[in-house]
C-alpha cells in the first residue's frame, strides 16, 4: 500500500428536490384519458395504453393479447410489425385480472405514424383464422413452459390460499382452456371490452405535451366503443391456517412465500408500512436478508414487497432457498416478522429505509420508460404523477410510532398465509415441527 | 423513405490517474441521479483450470468488506443515500456500479475507491458466499426448465480450450474447494487500477467530479494490468452438434452459433453480424420469425443475438452469433436447422427486400437509444467500450473507446446490404456448433440424464 490512511464516509450533498415533469391531459370525446410527458434526454416516445379488463375470461384475453397484433382488414402480421419498424417502432402487449396493457416505443420522429397504426390495430384488428391458429399452438406451448417453472407453481400455489372465490385466485388459463377460444369469442372480446372508455394512454419522450394531445386526438379519436366498467369484488382478507405444502418432486430448492394483509398507495397508513417492510426484508439492506442470505447463506435473492391490485393490497415475501434448509429457513423468516410487529426500529434503521425509498422515487423517475411505467400504474388507481410529491411527503413524516404501528397492525406472523412449493418427502416433517402443515400435490393453474 | 437516425451527444471526457485508473465522465442533468460503474478487465475466461465459477465468486467477494468498510456497510451506504447496487461477471470483464441521486456521488466514489484499495477476504464470508453462489447457481440453473440454456451449454461445443469452453457459473465442487488464498492471488493480479475503467454518467460537474475522483482514488496503489492472454481459437472446419436431456423441460430447444470477426480487428465487419442477427429475428417482420413462427409453426419461439451473454459491444474475440429455437412439442429440429439454412442462402442469394434493412436499423436505434436513457447503463456501457475498444477513425475523426456510446447507432445504420449478403453466407452448417434440449418432463418424456449431474 502506498498510502495507510483511514478514509472515512463522505456525507451526502443536499438533496436534490422532486421534479415532476412537465405534463398535460385530456379526456377525448370517447372517452379515452391521454397523459402526455415530456422527458426529451433521447429522442424517443414511450407508449403505455391501459384498458380495464377485470372479468374478462382468462384464456381468451391471453389470447387476444397474442393475437392483437396478427392482422387487420388492410394490413398482415408482418406488415404491421415491418411499418412499426420503419419508425423504429414495437408494440406488444399483456393481460392481467385488472388490465389489458399495450405497450411500444419508436424513434421520436415516428410518433404520428407510430399512433396511426396503433389506431388501425384498435379498430381494425381482425383476427385471421390462420393467425389465431398460430399463437394458440404457442400459447399453450408457453403454458406448458410456465408450468414446469417453480415461480409460476409457487405462484399458483399461493393465489389459490390467499384469494379463494376471488377471481384473482386463477390468474392463468389451463391449457384445455386456451384449446377451446375460438375466432369469434376474440372478436366479440374485442368489440365488448377493447374500448376507449376508461382507458388510460400514456406518452412520455421527446414531445410538447400539448401539441401531442392534438396528434393523438387526431389519430385516435375515431376508436370508439364503450360497456358498463366491470368492477371487481375487493379481495377477502387473508385467513391464515396450516403451511401449505405444494409437493414438487426432486426440487433442489424450496420456493417459501408467506402473504401477509397490505393497504393501497393511497391509504394513509401506507407509507409507514412501505417502510416497515423495508426495514423486515423490502431492500438488501433488511433485517430478513442479511440474516438469511449474508449470515446464513440459505437464499440467494429474498425479497419482500407491496403488491398493488385494483381489488387489494398484499404484502409478498419469496425467497427460493435450499432444500435442506427449508425449515430453517422459515424460522428465521417467522422470527424476523415477529421482531419487526413486536419491537421497535431503530432510528437509524428508519432512516436508512427512509432514503432508500425517497432515492429509489427519483430513480424511478429517471427514464423515459420509468416514467411511462409508473404513470400508466397511477393512472390505473386514479393516480397522477403529482401523486409522487404527497407520497414523498408521508415518507419524510413517517415516525419510529407510525412504522411500528403499521408492523405490528400488518407485519405479524400470525396474519400470514404460508405456502411453500417443495420436495414433501423432503421437507415435510421438519416444516411440521414449525407449523401445521397441508401437503397437497402441485398444480399448474 | 426512411427516416433519418437520430444522434445522441454525452459529452464525453477522459483521463487517466498517475496510479494507471482510467476515468470516463458523461454529463447530462436530465435527471438528478447519477450512475457510477468500475469495470476490471477479468472475467470467466480468465479464471484458472480447477477453479471454474472463481471469477463471479470472486465478484461476491467484492461486497463482503473492504479496507475501510465492515461487512454490510457497503449495501447499507449505498441504499441508505437512495441508491441501489450491483456487480455482474461477464466473459472478459466484471462490473461493480450503483445508480443514485446525485448528492451522493461522492458517496459512491468512496465506496469503490475502498474495495479497489482490497476486499475483506476472510474464511466466513468465502463460506458464506459459496453458499451464496449455490443457491444462485440452483434458481437460475438446476431448478428451472432451460438452466444455462444455451449459455452454458453451448460454449463447450464451438470452443476447444478451457478460457473459452468451461462453465462459468462453476461446478460446485471447484467452487467449495475455492480459498482466501486464492481469492487474494485473484485480486492482486487481475483487481489492479491499471486493469480498470471508471465511469460517472448523469447529473454532474467534470471539474468538481474530477476532484473527488483525485481525492478518493488518487492513493490507490499502483499496480499495472496484467498481460492478457491469447484467448483465441481456430474456426471450426466441420459441423458441431450435441444432444442433453433437460429433466424439467418440456419441449424440444435447439441454439446454434457461428464464429463472428473480432471486433478489435474488424470493427465494422463485425457489426454487421450484429444487424443481421436483428434482420434474422428482431420481431415479426424479421426472415426467421416469419418464416420458422409463423409460416411453418416448426417453432415456438426464435432468438438470435451475439455473444453468449447477448452483449456485443461488451464481448472480445473470440465469440459468436448464436441463434435459440423452443420448438412444439414433437419438432423436429432437424427441420429448423436446415430452414434455417434454407434462409441464410435465400439471403446470400437473393439479398434484402426493399426497406427491410433501413426499418431493421431504425429498431435497432430506438433499442440502443433507450437503453442509453439510464445514467447506469450509459456509465457500463461506457467503461467497457474504453476498455475494450480502443480509439476507431470514423470518417477520418478519432473516436475514443467510451464515445462510441454516441456513434453506435450510426455506425449500425451505415452496414450496407452488400455487408449483410456477405455475412449471411459465412453462416454455413460447417462452421456451426448446435445443442439440442431433448425434454425430459412431461408426457412422453425420455428418463431424466445426468445432464446437470457435473454441478450436483
Amino acid at each position: 500500500m502506498t498510502a495507510t490512511a483511514v478514509h472515512t464516509l463522505p456525507e451526502l450533498g443536499p438533496t436534490r428536490p422532486l421534479t415532476i415533469p412537465p405534463a398535460a391531459e385530456r379526456t377525448l370525446s370517447n372517452g379515452l384519458t391521454v397523459i402526455a410527458i415530456r422527458r426529451p434526454a433521447v429522442p424517443l416516445i414511450e407508449a403505455r395504453l391501459r384498458v380495464p379488463f377485470a372479468g374478462a375470461d382468462l384464456a381468451t384475453s391471453a389470447l387476444m393479447s397474442n393475437t392483437l397484433f396478427s392482422g387487420t382488414s388492410t394490413m398482415s402480421t408482418v406488415e404491421i410489425a415491418a411499418e412499426l419498424q420503419a419508425v423504429g417502432g414495437a408494440l406488444g402487449s399483456g393481460v392481467d385480472p385488472d388490465r389489458l396493457m399495450i405497450s411500444g416505443n419508436s424513434l421520436a420522429s415516428g410518433l404520428d405514424r407510430f399512433l396511426e397504426i396503433l389506431a388501425q390495430v384498435l379498430t381494425d384488428a381482425n383476427y385471421p383464422t390462420n393467425e389465431v391458429e398460430t399463437e394458440q399452438a404457442r400459447l399453450i406451448d408457453r403454458l406448458q413452459v410456465l408450468q414446469s417453472q417453480p415461480s409460476h407453481l409457487a405462484r399458483v400455489a399461493l393465489q389459490r390460499r390467499m384469494y379463494a372465490d376471488h377471481p384473482y385466485a386463477v390468474q392463468t388459463p389451463t391449457v384445455d382452456q386456451a384449446r377451446s377460444v375460438e375466432r369469434d369469442t376474440l372478436l366479440a372480446l374485442h368489440r365488448d371490452r377493447l374500448h376507449p372508455t376508461g382507458g388510460h394512454l400514456i406518452l412520455v419522450g421527446d414531445l410538447d405535451p400539448d401539441t401531442v394531445l392534438d396528434v393523438v386526438e387526431r389519430r385516435l379519436g375515431g376508436w370508439a366503443g364503450a360497456g358498463s366498467p366491470v368492477e371487481l369484488p375487493p379481495t377477502p382478507a387473508l385467513v391464515a391456517g396450516p403451511l401449505v405444502l405444494a409437493d414438487r418432486k426432486d426440487s433442489v430448492q424450496s420456493s417459501l412465500r408467506i402473504a401477509l394483509p397490505a393497504v393501497s398507495r393511497k391509504h394513509p397508513e401506507h407509507a409507514a408500512l412501505q417502510l416497515a417492510n423495508l426495514v423486515f426484508g423490502g431492500y438488501f439492506s433488511s433485517r430478513w436478508v442479511e440474516n438469511i442470505r449474508e449470515d446464513k447463506g440459505y437464499t440467494y435473492g429474498p425479497h419482500s414487497l407491496i403488491d398493488h391490485s385494483i381489488a387489494g393490497s398484499a404484502l409478498l415475501v419469496s425467497a427460493e432457498v435450499a432444500t435442506g434448509v427449508t425449515a430453517p429457513a422459515l424460522v428465521e423468516t417467522l422470527y424476523e416478522l415477529g421482531r419487526i410487529s413486536t419491537k421497535p426500529v431503530e432510528a437509524a434503521e428508519l432512516e436508512q429505509a427512509r432514503q432508500y425509498a425517497l432515492g429509489t422515487l427519483q430513480l424511478g423517475m429517471s427514464t423515459q420508460a420509468g416514467l411511462a411505467g409508473l404513470a400508466s400504474t397511477y393512472a390505473g388507481y386514479g393516480l397522477r404523477l403529482d401523486f409522487l410529491a404527497e407520497h414523498s411527503e408521508r415518507l419524510a413524516s413517517a415516525s419510529l410510532a407510525d412504522v411500528a404501528a403499521a408492523a405490528e397492525k400488518y407485519m405479524g406472523p400470525a396474519k400470514g398465509v404460508v405456502v411453500v412449493l417443495g420436495d414433501a418427502d423432503v421437507v415435510g416433517d421438519s416444516l411440521s415441527a414449525v407449523l401445521p402443515v397441508t401437503v397437497q400435490p402441485s398444480t399448474s393453474a | 423513405m426512411a427516416i433519418e437516425i437520430p444522434r445522441t451527444r454525452y459529452p464525453v471526457e477522459r483521463f487517466t490517474l498517475p496510479n494507471g485508473l482510467r476515468v470516463v465522465l458523461a454529463p447530462d442533468a436530465s435527471a438528478p441521479v447519477v450512475g457510477v460503474a468500475v469495470v476490471y478487465d477479468v472475467g470467466i475466461r480468465s479464471e484458472p483450470e480447477g477453479r471454474t465459477g472463481f471469477a463471479h465468486l470472486f465478484e461476491h467477494l467484492m461486497f463482503q468488506g473492504s479496507a475501510n468498510l465492515e461487512k454490510l456497510a457497503h449495501f447499507r451506504h449505498v441504499q441508505g443515500a437512495g441508491g441501489t447496487f450491483n456487480g455482474s461477471t461477464h466473459l472478459d470483464y466484471t462490473d461493480y456500479y450503483e445508480t443514485l441521486p446525485s448528492n451522493a456521488l461522492e458517496r459512491a466514489l468512496f465506496l469503490e475507491a475502498d474495495r479497489m484499495r482490497g476486499p475483506r477476504l476472510t474464511e466466513e464470508n468465502l463460506r458464506n458466499q459459496v453458499d451464496v453462489v449455490k443457491e444462485e447457481i440452483r434458481v437460475n440453473v438446476l431448478n428451472r426448465p432451460y438452466g444455462g440454456f444455451p449459455w452454458l451449454k453451448l460454449p463447450p461445443i464451438l470452443f476447444d480450450t478451457f478460457p473459452n469452453a468451461h462453465d462459468g457459473y462453476g461446478s460446485f465442487v471447484d467452487l467449495e474447494s475455492a480459498t482466501v488464498e486464492d481469492a487474494a492471488d485473484f485480486f492482486h493480479r487481475f483487481y489492479a487500477c491499471g486493469n480498470a475503467v471508471l465511469s460517472v454518467a448523469g447529473d454532474l460537474d467534470v471539474d468538481a467530479a474530477r476532484a473527488l475522483i483525485e481525492k478518493h482514488f488518487g492513493d490507490v496503489e499502483a499496480r499495472p494490468a496484467p498481460v492478457r492472454p491469447d484467448f483465441s481459437e481456430p474456426d471450426l472446419t466441420g459441423e458441431r452438434r450435441e444432444i442433453y436431456t433437460d429433466r424439467l423441460a418440456p419441449l424440444p430447444a435447439v441454439a446454434s452459433a457461428w464464429r463472428v470477426p473480432d471486433p478489435a480487428v474488424d470493427l465494422a465487419g463485425y457489426l454487421s453480424y450484429v444487424v443481421l442477427a436483428e434482420v434474422l429475428t428482431d420481431g415479426d417482420a424479421s426472415r426467421l420469425v416469419e418464416r420458422l413462427v409463423l409460416k411453418d409453426r416448426s417453432v415456438t419461439s426464435v432468438g438470435g443475438y451475439i455473444g453468449f451473454m447477448g452483449e456485443p459491444f461488451e464481448v472480445r474475440d473470440p465469440t459468436a452469433l448464436v441463434l435459440q429455437s423452443h420448438l412444439p412439442p414433437g419438432g423436429s429440429v432437424d427441420r429448423v436447422l436446415a430452414t434455417v439454412d434454407e434462409e441464410l442462402d435465400r439471403l446470400a442469394h437473393d439479398g434484402l427486400t426493399p426497406g427491410e434493412l433501413s426499418r431493421t436499423q431504425a429498431r435497432i436505434a430506438t433499442q440502443l437509444l433507450r437503453d442509453n436513457d439510464a445514467a447506469l447503463n450509459r456509465a457500463l456501457r461506457m467503461a467497457v467500450l474504453e476498455q475494450q475498444r480502443g480509439t476507431q477513425t470514423l470518417a477520418g475523426t478519432d473516436i475514443s473507446g467510451a464515445a462510441l456510446l454516441n456513434e453506435l447507432p450510426h455506425m449500425l445504420a451505415a452496414v450496407t446490404e452488400e455487408q449483410i449478403v456477405a455475412a449471411a453466407a459465412t453462416l454455413r452448417p460447417e462452421r456451426r456448433a448446435s445443442i439440442e434440449v431433448i425434454p425430459g418432463a412431461g408426457a412422453g418424456a425420455q428418463a431424466p440424464a445426468a445432464a446437470e449431474g457435473d454441478e450436483q
